[in-house]
């Protein structure tokens, strides 16, 4: 944990409120997302027991499966998950704006500009925990190579028709959110805590009804005693009053409230699963509202500089699944081949260090815990003395010192890097600590004034100007070119078969095609 | 826990009480590396090295002997240092040998020393080095270039640090090659997350020899059995915690190698762990328990001090490389700590004490390096908890082997309760080979060892 970070939270801990970790929100929220509320059946591993869902905070929809070991029922459930998801899906397919593209053109083996199309806003979709996120991966991996009779007309146990399109979707955007930054799939307790330093564990900040305890307690209350009541506090009956934000329930309610109802529903009992959707609805419409709630927390925060150009990314990655989806394409493989995953993990590492970097650009308070850990530093600029570079054509390369009270890891020769006004970023070497003076030093900046002989205007540093330079590069660039999964090479096991995996059945179970 | 906890009777190498010859054993090994690499069949020969076992003299060797039968070659190495050192020890062995180093376009990465050498040419083009026996350059280069024809052999230096989507992006520039590495040291690592990779053979952010063996597992491995590096007071205690299944011996016996000061100790807890070093190889500097930040300013500056009465006490060193004691100098003395941050409040406290020249890194920075003398900063002294980074196995074996004579460890009292608080969590995920021994274990067993050449200090 960043040292930043700890001391917000043990500031948090003493004053039994959440401490802000950020001054501005570095993740796109929509005007309108969509909410899922999911939970799972104990002890039966992908068997849904109920959802929240929908655009609307007053009017959720509650799907519930009275008895989800009954796997019509269960068909059913995800029959009318998806005709709730996919229209909201589909809703941003159609407003496109046109980009230009370089692509290489196939005949000529020339690089061209094409114009594509880039769809003007995109889905997002809200869960309330880490582990929904990792449950809507699941329904996805487990519908995406469902067969609906239209597909196969033999299929024993045909899908719903929409069924498998939902588990694409699904997919796609448990997959999306695995990159750092990206906004298509969020869970509301990795919002918060990205934002907000609570005075307990990572583990227990885990607990949406917890964390919102410590973020906004009500009236009267510490965040310490809020999240404790939010955390254990049971009614008469032993039933947790604030429920888990799922996909997993109490057990307590499993016991003592569930499992006698679903008795009764099996037993023909009428009414019995009315009853059922009132238990369930029950559990899940505490965390729809706390994760609303953390929706207006966050909206009342600015967005940060950058969560524009991170979410057209997020723009671009729902457009192309769209268009693999509308070119009739198969689902996404099972696993990945080598070079997908290489090209994958490359992909994050560099949306990883582009987001470290923008969160800090944006933010003075996140340059602050960079510039603590050592890797920025801020302060006055208290001479600058003109230089140029050796050669047959002298370049400005100014020698910049400054005074400042951060203690930056420098080695010598660092480069460093400072935003312009313009958006760019200058380029400096770290020079020497100066003598005498504490906490003074001389850096020469390398690049960001210009073509000329004289440094563009504004681009030096005057003395008296405050300064933030950086050890961190600002906008990182992506890893090597891979090969093509086709040339996969020896070390690799190379290339991979081209039989759709979808295709082959599960060796032991040959029901299944997961 | 006490001792060494492993006992393999059928673990292979060389063990026993036969008599063994070091230099015979690493020759015989050698031989049947550089007889598959020129005359085998597969196209992949992986060699195994423990510390200081004559790793770079191997690749050296058998760069030089693929280039006179008449094979071109390209050599990966994993940082520009590596590639520097290569190229240098290449032209000092083989002075005619033609070598290409090839280079990232940024001024100043390559180092000044390789100018001077006349069959080396340097180049940020690899059209440039065409026709050269021997190209020399990173992974991070080699796998933004572009040939028509590739090469038919190659060397993978340091392949346990390589990354396997590193090698999936270089491996289309050579047919066949000769992976070379340490498997103690730090494994490869990725800042995101890679568990949904876990357990498949070409797992991106496994180690490059990992995803080679898991499709090619019927590959020769071959293994360097002798350290010429570690002295024979630190050899075994090495191959019992970090290589309990491929032992080595230390090439020097026990009265080989030996430290002697200038002047005696002043009796104070600094002088006294320097004794002990110097009599048995292994010093623990104790200090009080207590729970600090990472930068322990007491810690830090206990191994600042250590460092300055071994330069104070006009430290000399006996080896087999010279016929009489030679004196310990700043360049041969190393501090390895955890973390960057602790690695600069050591470089501030020494510079405090008057001290220069001495090197202060991580153990990822100071991978492949070797010294007289290192000062060590336990990764775990003075921490609440033990996490999976403090408790990493390469870690810690880094750090511990790096000395050819003597290495004191600086550590707050109670890491033993620590470790026993803690025990490894890692979830285990199918298809992966569980790694082994783990850091648990290895931090145990070299606690063990280092607890009977404890001296207690209070600063």
């Amino acid at each position: 944990m960043p040292l930043i970070e700890t001391l917000a939270r043990m500031e948090a801990a003493a004053a039994g409120a959440a401490r802000p970790l950020t001054t501005v929100r570095h993740r796109h929220l929509s005007d309108r997302p969509l909410v899922c509320v999911p939970l799972t059946t104990a002890g039966e591993a992908g068997a849904p027991l109920g959802a929240l869902v929908g655009t609307d905070r007053e009017r959720p929809l509650l799907l519930t499966v009275a008895q989800p070991r009954d796997r019509d029922l269960r068909f059913a459930f995800l029959a009318e998950l998806a005709d709730a998801v996919l229209p909201y899906l589909d809703g941003f397919a159609d407003a496109v704006g046109h980009e230009e593209r370089k692509e290489t053109d196939p005949e000529t083996g020339r690089k061209v500009t094409v114009q594509v199309e880039l769809c003007a806003d995109a889905p997002q979709l809200i869960v309330p925990s880490t582990a929904g996120a990792a449950y809507m991966r699941l329904l996805g991996r487990s519908t995406r190579f469902r067969r609906t009779a239209e597909q196969d007309p033999e299929a024993p146990y045909p899908a719903p028709p929409r069924v498998p399109l939902l588990g694409r979707w699904l997919t796609h955007l448990g997959e999306r959110a695995r990159v750092p930054g990206s906004c298509l799939l969020l869970p509301m307790t990795e919002l918060l805590t990205r934002h907000w330093a609570t005075g307990q564990s990572a583990l227990e900040d885990q607990h949406l009804g917890a964390l919102l305890a410590w973020i906004d307690p009500p009236d009267g209350h510490s965040g310490r005693t809020a999240a404790e009541h939010a955390e254990s506090a049971r009614d008469a009956d032993g039933i947790l009053r604030c429920p888990p934000a799922g996909p997993a329930t109490d057990p307590a309610f499993d016991n003592t409230l569930l499992a006698p109802a679903m008795a009764r529903y099996d037993a023909g009992v009428p009414g019995a699963a009315e009853e059922l959707r009132e238990l369930i609805g029950g559990q899940l419409r505490p965390t729809w509202d706390a994760v609303w709630r953390g929706y207006d927390l966050l909206r009342a925060l600015p967005p940060g500089g950058h969560v524009a150009d991170r979410w057209k990314r997020d723009r671009w990655s729902y457009t192309a699944h769209r268009d693999r989806v509308r070119a009739g394409e198969p689902p996404q493989p099972r696993r990945d081949d080598a070079v997908t995953a290489a090209r994958k993990l490359a992909s994050r590492e560099t949306a990883q260090a582009q987001l470290d970097a923008q969160e800090a650009l944006d933010d003075p308070l996140v340059m602050a815990g960079r510039r603590l850990a050592g890797e920025a530093f801020a302060g006055e600029v208290t001479a600058v003395e003109e230089a140029f570079s050796d050669g047959p054509r002298p370049m400005p390369r100014p020698l910049v010192t400054l005074r400042t009270t951060d203690t930056p890891l420098l080695t010598d020769g660092a480069r460093l890097h400072r935003p312009l006004p313009d958006g760019k970023a200058q380029s400096a070497v770290f020079v020497a600590y100066g003598e005498g003076a504490a906490g003074s030093l001389t850096v020469r900046l390398t690049g960001g004034m210009g073509r000329g002989k004289v440094p563009a205007p504004g681009s030096v540093p005057e003395p008296g100007e405050t300064v933030c330079w950086t050890l961190f590069e600002h906008a990182p660039r992506g890893g090597p070119q891979l090969p093509e999964p086709e040339d996969t090479p020896w070390t690799h096991g190379g290339p991979p078969a081209s039989a759709p995996e979808g295709d082959t059945p599960d060796p032991t179970t040959p029901e299944d095609f997961l | 826990m006490t001792g060494a906890p492993w006992t393999s009777p059928a673990a292979p190498g060389p063990g026993g009480t036969e008599p063994f010859d070091p230099g015979a054993a690493a020759t015989a090994a050698t031989d049947a590396i550089l007889h598959d690499t020129l005359h085998g069949t597969r196209p992949g020969v992986v060699v195994d090295s423990p510390p200081g076992a004559g790793k770079s003299t191997l690749v050296v060797r058998a760069a030089r002997e693929l280039a006179a039968a008449g094979h071109p070659l390209m050599i990966v190495a994993q940082t520009n240092a590596q590639v520097d050192d290569l190229v240098l020890r290449l032209a000092e062995k083989d002075p005619g040998l033609p070598v290409g180093r090839l280079h990232g376009s940024e001024a100043g990465t390559v180092d000044p020393a390789l100018a001077a050498l006349p069959e080396v040419r340097a180049s940020a083009k690899i059209g440039d080095l065409a026709g050269m026996d021997v190209v020399v350059s990173t992974a991070a280069k080699w796998a933004h270039t572009k040939v028509e024809e590739g090469w038919r052999h190659a060397i993978v230096d340091e392949a346990y640090q390589m990354r396997s989507d590193t090698l999936l992006a270089v491996a289309g520039l050579f047919e066949r090659a000769l992976f070379v590495g340490d498997p103690g040291q730090l494994d490869p690592f990725s800042v995101v997350g890679a568990e949904q990779w876990a357990g498949l053979a070409y797992d991106p952010s496994a180690s490059a020899v990992a995803t080679l063996l898991a499709h090619n597992p019927d590959l020769p491995q071959h293994r360097l059995p002798v350290s010429w590096r570690l002295p024979a007071s630190a050899a075994p205690l090495v191959s019992d915690a970090f290589y309990p299944f491929t032992r080595f011996r230390s090439g020097t016996g026990p009265g080989d190698r030996s430290l002697a000061f200038g002047t005696a100790g002043d009796g104070s807890g600094v002088d006294r762990v320097l004794d002990e070093a110097a009599a048995s190889g292994w010093g623990l500097l104790e200090l009080p328990a207590r729970h600090t930040p990472r930068t322990d300013p007491e810690a830090v500056r206990a191994v600042a001090l250590v460092v300055r009465r071994l330069l104070d006490r006009g430290t000399v060193a006996t080896s087999e490389r010279g016929p009489g004691p030679e004196p310990v100098t700043a360049a041969r003395i190393a501090v390895g700590t955890a973390h960057r941050d602790q690695a600069a409040a050591v470089r501030a406290a020494l510079a405090e004490l008057g001290v220069g020249g001495v090197v202060v890194d991580t153990a990822n920075r100071l991978q492949g390096r070797e010294y007289d003398v290192t000062v060590v900063l336990h990764p775990l002294s003075g921490r609440p908890d033990a996490t999976a980074f403090h408790l990493e196995t390469g870690r810690l074996c880094v750090l511990a082997s790096r000395h050819r004579h003597a290495c004191v460890v600086v550590c707050r009292a109670g890491v033993a309760e620590l470790l026993d608080e803690h025990p490894s969590t890692d979830p285990v995920q199918l298809g992966v080979t569980v790694k082994f021994p783990d850091g648990w274990e290895a931090h145990h067993a070299v606690l063990a060892r280092l607890a009977e050449h404890r001296v207690g200090w209070r600063p």
